[in-house]
């Protein structure tokens, strides 16, 4: 059984990466479970997909400690969300902070480098992504998602290749964008 | 059969296409519009689909197809099921021909509704019955079996899955399109004592419905998935859950070595399976109910045990066993279960997190309503008023710092809440806001009254050409429906005259001198009066090129933050900038900077 949770910020892409992991998944003939935030909630809020893969799961809700990944697209939603993951598991991160409107207005200080510095204090296996630098290099500012999700598959806690994930883009990803994407996925 | 990763929504639509439905009629509310939209998308030769103006519409379009002999599904969320329901009551007593599923999505939480209104409840008030998914496999199942009893005893049924099985993902077995149920029609048939509801009708009926609910309840004591887990169990504790709560205690019970205890899994809440539930009860010294909303199952557990005096603790909301209002989760489950079962909690917190920002959802970046609201605070300044807002991504005009939503109650009744504030308070300005799917929905009779009544007060109609918030559904003023065909776009404007609004002005937000000075012309007439703010929701048009800001020439005043709110503004060590992935061009905070500047790359100052 793995149980892996993305999670970030309305827009990011974390939907379309949950799906390419479970369509990888699936045509390997392992049975999967999902669910994500939808409505309201999107517009400008923090999301999470939780992912499910295997034998004898019941519900698509990850319970706390039972994560094996961590895909976070902003620190402090990584932050938000370490309560599932188990001892010992791994976090893939964005280092790029996020300021919501409301913190801009009411002044409240929020520090990415000190979300990073909590990660790295906790019993985990933590690697930080730099994914303005990565999507500068791509000359693209949409394929974070894709970026992050290499860079978990390079983590070998998925137990999936890039090769896997590229052939689930085929049905999800527009053909103009696949060499982007091709490219993203390899670029950890 | 074959293999397929779906949403409980889709799901739930596939199910119905396999089941041979003719006719599917709905409005979109999360969390069920998907279902309606995947029917849509794979829509099967001779089957109707549409978006109805509301819920009652579109109730009364799926009785006269069921009164024809064909299958039909009406979709909702648990709030339209409030507006649909006075058909609905009376549809019960006069039943169905074909089979005709009433698919209610819950949301306990709420996450994205107005209350946390059980339809199982519902189901027992209005005396229908009721099937209650565990998981997407089962919706999909469950929807192909409503049908079959539907037609079998002539009822309109519910499926009343919740937001987490109508938005969780599986991959089940589905039907292929050569195991597709074909449903024949007959017609409709001329029988006026069968369609014409009149008191002698409703009582003769009256008592059918309660003998056939008796009849059901030991039918369902025999379906299927209601069912009892570890049976043999001898732990004389056992468990008692539904929906998703049943899959969140599988998923505990997974978890604990040595033997497990029974589960009764209830399906069909109503009626509800009584003998199933006796047998339970008798060989158990305590249930420990696991329910989100009404303690529903609890209730007939616990009246069971009056009736027939049998001895068994039944424990859940009644006894503070577990929550009474709020979504259930897999945690809470757990915890309750370690509790009841004497099995020792284990820790599954991390210490010492930093303060984590908080992220309430907002207008998004570029929203046309943004500068709706903030062309109606600037003109009305100084001015005594009372906004009274609607459902739709408008109710987000509420956060700070726009702050324009002073009430907001149902869908449609920001229009009399203005006309009740005006004839107690006639001093105060009264506003009311609508979107352009709900106007058509469920404002126009407000207009009607207000017009009819000699209310003052001014309407605004935030037309952004969509349903937004529930993911860009058509409506009357788009021409589009979904069939595909397009069709003359029914007119706000001509609506409004034609009720004898005499002032009817239309204008673009972005355009905002124009557009603050039309409020103060406006509000300052009497009687009723309405504008109608018209701008595309950005997520249906391409983005305008971005604005930036002159570092050289910004002031840092924070205008531009502390006004409007948009998220594509924030501060970046202090210098205040905009994400130009974010922004859409839409240019409002480059008019109200007082430097002049915000500025698209090129621009001159």
């Amino acid at each position: 059984m793995k149980n892996i949770i993305l999670c970030g910020i309305g827009g990011q892409g974390t939907v379309l990466a949950s799906k390419l992991i479970a369509s990888a998944a699936m045509s390997k003939g392992i049975p999967v479970m999902s669910a994500e935030t939808i409505g309201m909630a999107q517009r400008g809020g923090n999301v999470f997909s939780n992912l499910r893969m295997g034998e004898g799961i019941h519900s698509p809700m990850i319970p706390k400690g039972q994560a094996d990944i961590i895909i976070g697209f902003e620190p402090g939603e990584t932050v938000r969300m370490v309560d599932y993951l188990k001892s010992g598991g791994t976090i893939v991160t964005n280092r790029r902070a996020i300021m919501p409107t409301t913190a801009t207005l009411s002044g409240f200080h929020y520090d990415g480098d000190e979300m990073i510095d909590y990660l790295k204090r906790l019993d985990v296996n933590l690697i930080v992504v730099d994914g303005d630098e990565a999507l500068k290099e791509l000359g693209s500012s949409k394929v974070l998602n894709i970026v992050l999700l290499g860079a978990a598959i390079r983590s070998g806690v998925l137990g999936l290749s890039e090769e896997d994930v590229i052939k689930s883009m085929e049905s999800l990803v527009k053909p103009q964008f696949m060499e982007l994407n091709k490219k993203a996925i390899y670029y950890i | 059969m074959h293999e397929e990763f779906m949403m409980g929504n889709q799901a739930i639509a596939m199910g119905a296409i396999a089941a041979g439905v003719n006719l599917v009629a709905g409005y979109p509310g999360t969390p069920s519009s998907e279902v309606l939209e995947t029917v849509a998308k794979n829509r099967p030769d001779g089957c109707y689909v549409e978006w109805s103006v509301n819920e009652k519409s579109a109730m009364e379009v799926a009785a006269g197809a069921a009164y024809t002999g064909a299958r039909a599904l009406v979709t909702m969320k648990q709030v339209g099921l409030n507006v649909a329901s006075d058909p609905l009551m009376s549809l019960e007593y006069i039943g169905v021909k074909g089979g005709m599923v009433v698919l209610v999505a819950d949301d306990p939480g709420p996450i994205s509704s107005q209350t946390e209104q059980d339809t199982r409840t519902f189901a027992m008030y209005s005396k229908l019955p009721c099937f209650d998914p565990t998981s997407v496999a089962e919706a999909y199942q469950m929807i192909i079996d409503a049908f079959d009893y539907s037609e079998k005893y002539n009822t309109p049924v519910f499926l009343r899955p919740t937001t987490r099985v109508c938005h969780a993902y599986q991959s089940i077995s589905i039907k292929d399109e050569s195991e597709y149920y074909v449903n024949s029609i007959e017609g409709f048939v001329k029988d006026s004592k069968r369609w014409v509801i009149f008191p002698k009708l409703s009582n003769l009926n009256h008592r059918l419905i309660e003998e056939r609910n008796d009849t059901l309840s030991t039918v369902f004591s025999k379906y299927e998935l209601n069912t009892i887990d570890n049976a043999d169990s001898s732990n004389s504790r056992a468990i008692a859950a539904s929906g998703i709560c049943y899959s969140y205690v599988c998923d505990v019970l997974e978890e604990i070595e040595g033997e497990k205890p029974a589960v009764l899994k209830v399906a069909t809440p109503f009626p509800f399976p009584y003998d199933l539930s006796g047998d339970f009860l008798v060989n158990h010294s305590d249930v420990l109910c696991f329910e989100e909303l009404d303690p529903v199952i609890e209730r007939a557990l616990n009246y069971q045990c009056g009736q027939e005096g049998i001895n068994c603790n039944v424990r859940g909301k009644f006894t503070n066993d577990s929550i009474r209002s709020g979504e259930y989760n897999i945690d809470l489950v757990r915890d309750r279960i370690y509790d009841y079962l004497g099995i020792e909690r284990y820790e599954t917190t991390r210490a010492d997190k930093p303060e984590l920002p908080v992220r309430p959802p907002v207008l998004c970046a570029g929203c046309p309503h943004r500068a709706s609201f903030y062309a109606v605070k600037q003109a009305m300044k100084g001015s005594k008023t009372i906004y009274c807002g609607d459902i739709g991504c408008y109710t987000l005009g509420n956060a700070m710092p726009l702050d324009m939503v002073d009430t907001c109650l149902c869908m449609g009744a920001g229009l009399g809440i203005a006309q009740g504030v005006n004839h107690i308070e006639p001093d105060t300005k009264c506003f009311a806001f609508v979107g352009d799917s709900t106007f058509f929905a469920s404002a126009i009779t407000g207009v009607v009254n207000a017009v009819y009544n000699q209310a003052d007060m001014t309407l605004i109609v935030l037309d952004n050409s969509t349903t937004a918030m529930t993911g860009h559904q058509p409506h009357p003023g788009t021409g589009r429906t979904m069939m595909g065909d397009v069709v003359n776009k029914i007119s706000i404007e001509a609506v409004l005259k034609g009720i004898g609004v005499e002032t009817v002005r239309e204008v673009d937000p972005l355009d905002y001198e124009l557009a603050v000075k039309t409020v103060k012309e406006v509000a300052d007439e009497p009687g009723v009066k309405a504008i109608i703010f018209k701008s595309p929701c950005i997520a249906i048009v391409k983005p305008n090129e971005p604005y930036n800001i002159c570092s050289g020439e910004c002031i840092s005043c924070k205008k531009c933050i502390n006004e409007i709110g948009c998220p594509a503004i924030y501060l970046d060590n202090g210098k205040v900038t905009i994400d130009e992935s974010l922004c859409t061009g839409c240019g409002l905070c480059s008019k109200l900077c007082p430097v002049k500047a915000i500025r698209r790359a090129g621009e001159g100052s």
